[in-house]
This record gives structure tokens, C-alpha cells and sequence, in this order.
């Protein structure tokens, strides 16, 4: 497994779709924040450090004064769950890395970057900086944009006036139509989406994520004779 | 400021926690081809709701999306053909209704 300029280049351009959509959702992410009540340094530095437009989302419904700190944590760290699988997922190429590299390179795993990173992985590229290059790229734009939507305010519309809200769907769909790997990714996939569309409707939140990411990758691993 | 902090350390647990996690405990086979399902059911969950369960205009931009992909593998020209594609159902959807 290589760690090289190179890879993190070829993420950071193979993202750049993505990280184009992403500052359109990072603007308006600005503007709530600032609706919100959200200092403008205040709302920066949690597009940099935080890095989840879906936990950065549902936190801002729940910032009022007096700030329920613990809930806001909490929150983060459920909706952040998922991340546990797309990491074990990274374990076999990631595995053999430089603690350091494999550690840092984490912190910029974004649901994005990683379906695109595991798609190079499993065509059997091996350069691990790819999902560091792509993540740069995101979390780069994701930044200035909320920093360009704080400032500006008010001015912007709604990103699904524009379709932009289906832009990652898009890609998620493209991406998942060059993981099929044949008949055996069929019982799999389906119960990830019914699991996926029933936790949609009567559960609140991102669930639906880690729900559906189990109950596919559970009966793909029954299905293999497990 | 310091809630920001301890959101940002609560998302890195979670996105370094599988890796530990994964990287301690000794694979097994069943382990390896659970773990070779995560993507593909990780992507189906993200998509599932927004394209099989918000309305027609999504479903058919989705067909449109997986068709785009399957005949030119291109990922760009994937997202372009959703987004406009989503834009003019839903454009038609509310002109019709």
C-alpha cells in the first residue's frame, strides 16, 4: 500500500465534483448558521473540525441558549455511527499503513471521499493518500463556503430549488453501479434499501445510514454460507 | 467553542473507532466477507430513501442516473444527468399538479 502525492492529487480530482455540490450545501450551511446564532468564527471552525454537513445540520435545530452541550455531543457522536463501518471497511488496505498516516487520513473520511476511496481500493488501486486528497479537497471548499455563506447572509436560495440536493445521490447511484459484482450483491442490496427506507420513515435522524449498512452487510456475510 | 471541540473529538472517535476497532481484532473469514459487504450496503442505505421513497421526480432521475452510469462509466456526467434530470420532474411535477 503506497501513501504518495500522486494519490492524494487523483483524490483530490476524482472529489472535485463532489467538492463543487458541497459548496452549495457549505453556503447554506453559512446562512442557517447565522440565522441560527452561530458566531462567525464559531461557525467556521465547526465546518473545519467537525467536518459532517449532517451532524453540522441537525446540531443547528437543537442551538439555543441556554446551549444543550451534552445533547449536542451526543447527537454528533450517533449520527456519526456509520463511520464506524465505512472505517472497519478501510481496515484491510489501511491496516498496513504508518499509524500516523492511517489516523490522520480518517479524520477527513467523509461518506463521499470513502465510496470513491473504497471504489479504488476494490479495483485493486493502492494508494491509501487518495481518501486524504479527496477529503482535503472537501473539506477545503466545505470551509470557504461556509465562511462565504455566514458573511453574505441572507441572499441565497434553497440548494434543491436547483436539484443540487440530488447531486450526491447522483453520485452515490454512479458509484454503486460500478460496485455490482453479480448476483451475490442482490439480497444483500435489498435489504439494505428496505431496512434503509423504513428506518427513513419512522425513525428520526440519519439512522437510516447505519441501519441499512448492517442489515445488507450482515445478510451478504449469512447469504456467503457465514 | 468548546462544544465545537467536543463535537469535532465525538466525530473523530467514530471515524477512527472502526479502524481500531477492526485492525485489534484478528480477521476471520466471516469477519472479511462482512466486511466486504459494508460498501455496497453503506451506499444502497444512502440512496434508498432519497430515491425510492421522495417521489416520482427522484425515482425517475435515479433510473436516468444508473442508466448514464452503466453506458459510459462516466461519474461527472452521472451527477449532471440526476441533477437535471431531477430538476425537470420535479419542474413537470409541479406544472401538472
Amino acid at each position: 500500500m503506497s501513501f504518495s502525492l500522486y494519490g492524494a492529487l487523483e483524490g483530490a480530482r476524482r472529489c472535485a465534483p463532489i467538492a463543487v455540490s458541497g459548496f452549495a450545501i457549505g453556503l447554506v450551511f453559512g446562512v442557517l448558521a447565522r440565522q441560527a446564532g452561530i458566531g462567525a468564527a464559531e461557525t467556521v471552525l465547526m465546518s473545519a473540525l467537525v467536518f459532517s454537513g449532517a451532524a453540522q445540520f441537525v446540531v443547528l435545530g437543537l442551538w439555543t441558549a441556554p446551549l444543550p452541550v451534552a445533547t449536542i455531543v451526543l447527537t454528533t457522536l450517533i449520527i456519526g455511527l456509520r463511520h464506524l463501518l465505512m472505517g472497519a471497511a478501510l481496515s484491510p488496505w489501511f491496516s498496513k499503513l504508518p499509524r500516523l498516516k492511517a489516523y490522520g487520513s480518517v479524520y477527513f473520511m467523509a461518506d463521499e471521499n470513502w465510496a470513491f476511496a473504497m471504489n479504488e481500493f476494490t479495483k485493486g488501486r493502492r494508494d491509501a493518500a487518495f481518501l486524504l486528497g479527496g477529503g482535503l479537497a472537501m473539506v477545503v471548499s466545505w470551509t470557504s463556503a461556509t465562511l462565504i455563506g455566514r458573511t453574505v447572509g441572507d441572499a441565497l436560495e434553497e440548494p434543491s430549488r436547483w436539484g443540487l440536493d440530488f447531486a450526491f445521490t447522483a453520485i452515490f447511484l454512479a458509484l454503486l453501479v460500478g460496485m455490482w459484482r453479480g448476483k451475490s450483491d442482490l439480497l444483500p442490496w435489498v435489504a439494505a434499501a428496505a431496512v434503509a427506507v423504513a428506518a427513513d420513515a419512522w425513525l428520526p435522524g440519519q439512522w437510516y445510514i447505519l441501519l441499512g449498512g448492517l442489515a445488507g452487510s450482515i445478510a451478504g456475510a449469512v447469504r456467503s454460507g457465514y | 467553542m468548546l462544544t465545537i471541540l467536543l463535537m469535532a473529538l465525538a466525530t473523530y472517535v467514530t471515524r477512527a473507532g472502526g479502524l481500531w476497532l477492526a485492525n485489534r481484532l484478528t480477521l476471520s473469514e466471516r469477519m472479511e466477507a462482512w466486511l466486504g459487504y459494508i460498501p455496497g450496503a453503506i451506499l444502497v442505505s444512502l440512496v434508498a430513501p432519497a430515491v425510492l421513497a421522495s417521489g416520482l421526480p427522484e425515482t425517475l432521475a435515479g433510473l436516468a442516473v444508473v442508466l448514464v452510469a452503466l453506458r459510459t462509466g462516466s461519474l461527472p456526467l452521472a451527477m449532471v444527468v440526476g441533477v437535471g434530470a431531477v430538476l425537470l420532474f420535479r419542474t413537470l411535477g409541479s406544472g401538472l399538479a
